[in-house]
């Protein structure tokens, strides 16, 4: 068993935070371009590109 | 969790899964060109439409052709056939006009005429032909027709209890380990997982859309057939019983148009179905309004004109499951926010692409071990790789 394995057990509520929050963002993102033009696509935009950072990051700063 | 809870999402995720895999392949790789395909077009060769100069023809702006006299050059070069739908456009004069030689004929035997209202003149046949249309004809019913749109639509289902499994089996899995976490260094299977899972729980949201829309969307024609013979036949009911009408008795369209732009001016129409075609009764042209703003331009409006007399027979708002299925085009193409959504709607395709493959490798992988293995793999994080 490795160290990782030993540390507390996580809620749910934490396992899912981050989760939450990308679907929450991809939800806004994908309504938002649906309701207009100009800001409302620039709102979009910026929303669904979280996902896709948030793998980025992971990449960055998660693999060992 | 309790371990026989666990087993019971895993073998739901590993069936699901398992059954509409080969086919989403398809679908995340057909629909990847898809994305693009105005850009593609634009590239290959297709005319440029948007360099065509004029009023937009699903106005009624300066310097349009009547439809009328769009209607009678295209009859002429195609006698015996008769109209089914006319179509419009909201930034060029480009329209066009779709001739079969019945009101009711398959879609195989129509013709599509593209015409230039500015102008008046027949710019070409739009073809069914070419990579992009074959592409497009593999991802909506692989040929099949509706048999094997029914059958897609099903195969959605199936990827969408696929996610909300996976979801319920990403707790007890990432119970110990932080968000995000990429174990590359120690076994391939550990790097395949936790990419399925990061990939998988980020791309979640977008991908339920997306497969719920397609699955909307596969069900268009039981849908449009409902609202045919629900809806409609509601609106048109004292025309019940009466022969149809034949097309040598089909009055104006311009009167026709005249008389729902009196009833819902700055309403412009997408397309006008004719009678005793799929979208009209046998009596009335169904002229199809959009709404005026961005919000409401996908959800249609149908105004029923009576093709003999000109006059209007009724309006009435799309029933909800018709509203739906309006919501669930672009929703599905991701067409509706300029190229940078559509290089986003690319990159999540790309994502559900690798959740999909991985997901193959780690079936494969370990096929022959028994699910309880597989339990306490996901109870583990991974960290208990099922013997083989």
């Amino acid at each position: 068993m490795t160290t990782k394995s030993k540390t507390r057990a996580r809620s749910l509520r934490t396992v899912f935070a981050v989760p939450l929050v990308m679907g929450v963002l991809s939800l806004i993102g994908l309504m938002s371009a649906l309701a207009g033009d100009g800001l409302a696509d620039r709102l979009s935009w910026a929303a669904l590109a979280m996902p896709v950072l948030a793998v980025a990051w992971a990449m960055r700063r998660r693999r060992r | 969790m309790t371990r026989g809870t666990i087993r019971a999402w895993y073998l739901v995720h590993k069936w699901t899964s398992l059954i509409c895999t080969l086919f989403l392949l398809m679908l995340c790789l057909t629909g990847l060109p898809l994305i693009f395909h105005d850009e593609i077009d634009a590239v290959s060769g297709e005319p440029d439409q948007s360099a065509v100069a004029g009023a937009p023809s699903s106005s009624d702006g300066p310097g349009l052709k009547s439809l009328d006299a769009m209607l009678a050059k295209v009859l002429a070069t195609k006698p015996g056939d008769v109209p089914v739908f006319m179509a419009f456009d909201n930034e060029t004069p480009l329209m066009t006009i779709t001739t079969a030689p019945r009101p009711d004929s398959k879609g195989a035997e129509m013709t599509i005429h593209v015409l230039n209202r500015a102008t008046g003149e027949t710019t070409g046949q739009e073809t069914e032909e070419g990579l992009m249309h074959f592409l497009l004809q593999l991802h909506t019913d692989m040929f099949l027709g509706l048999p094997g749109m029914l059958f897609l639509g099903l195969m959605g289902l199936l990827f969408v209890i696929a996610l909300v499994s996976g979801t319920v089996l990403y707790a007890p899995f990432m119970r110990k380990l932080d968000f995000g976490t990429l174990r590359v260094s120690r076994s391939k299977r550990l790097r395949q997982i936790d990419y399925h899972n990061l990939l998988g729980i980020v791309a979640l949201a977008w991908m339920t859309v997306v497969g719920l829309t397609g699955v909307i969307n596969a069900a268009a024609t039981p849908l449009r057939q409902m609202w045919q013979m629900g809806e409609l036949a509601e609106m048109t009911q004292t025309y019940k019983g009466q022969p149809p009408l034949p097309p040598s008795r089909y009055g104006s369209i311009d009167k026709a148009m005249a008389e729902v732009r009196k009833a819902r001016p700055g309403n412009n129409p997408q397309f006008i179905a004719f009678p005793g075609g799929a979208f009209s009764s046998r009596h009335h042209y169904a002229v199809f309004l959009q709404g005026t703003s961005k919000l409401t331009e996908h959800v249609l409006t149908p105004a029923l004109v009576d093709a003999e007399k000109g006059v209007l027979t009724d309006i009435r708002q799309m029933p909800w499951y018709m509203v739906a299925l309006s919501y669930s085009q672009p929703l599905h193409f991701g067409d509706y926010g300029a190229l940078p959504l559509k290089i986003l709607w690319a990159i999540l395709d790309l994502f559900t692409l690798y959740v999909l493959w991985t997901g193959i490798q780690l079936w494969f992988g370990k096929r022959r071990t028994s699910a309880d293995a597989h339990v306490r793999e996901v109870e583990s994080g991974g960290l208990v790789v099922p013997a083989e």
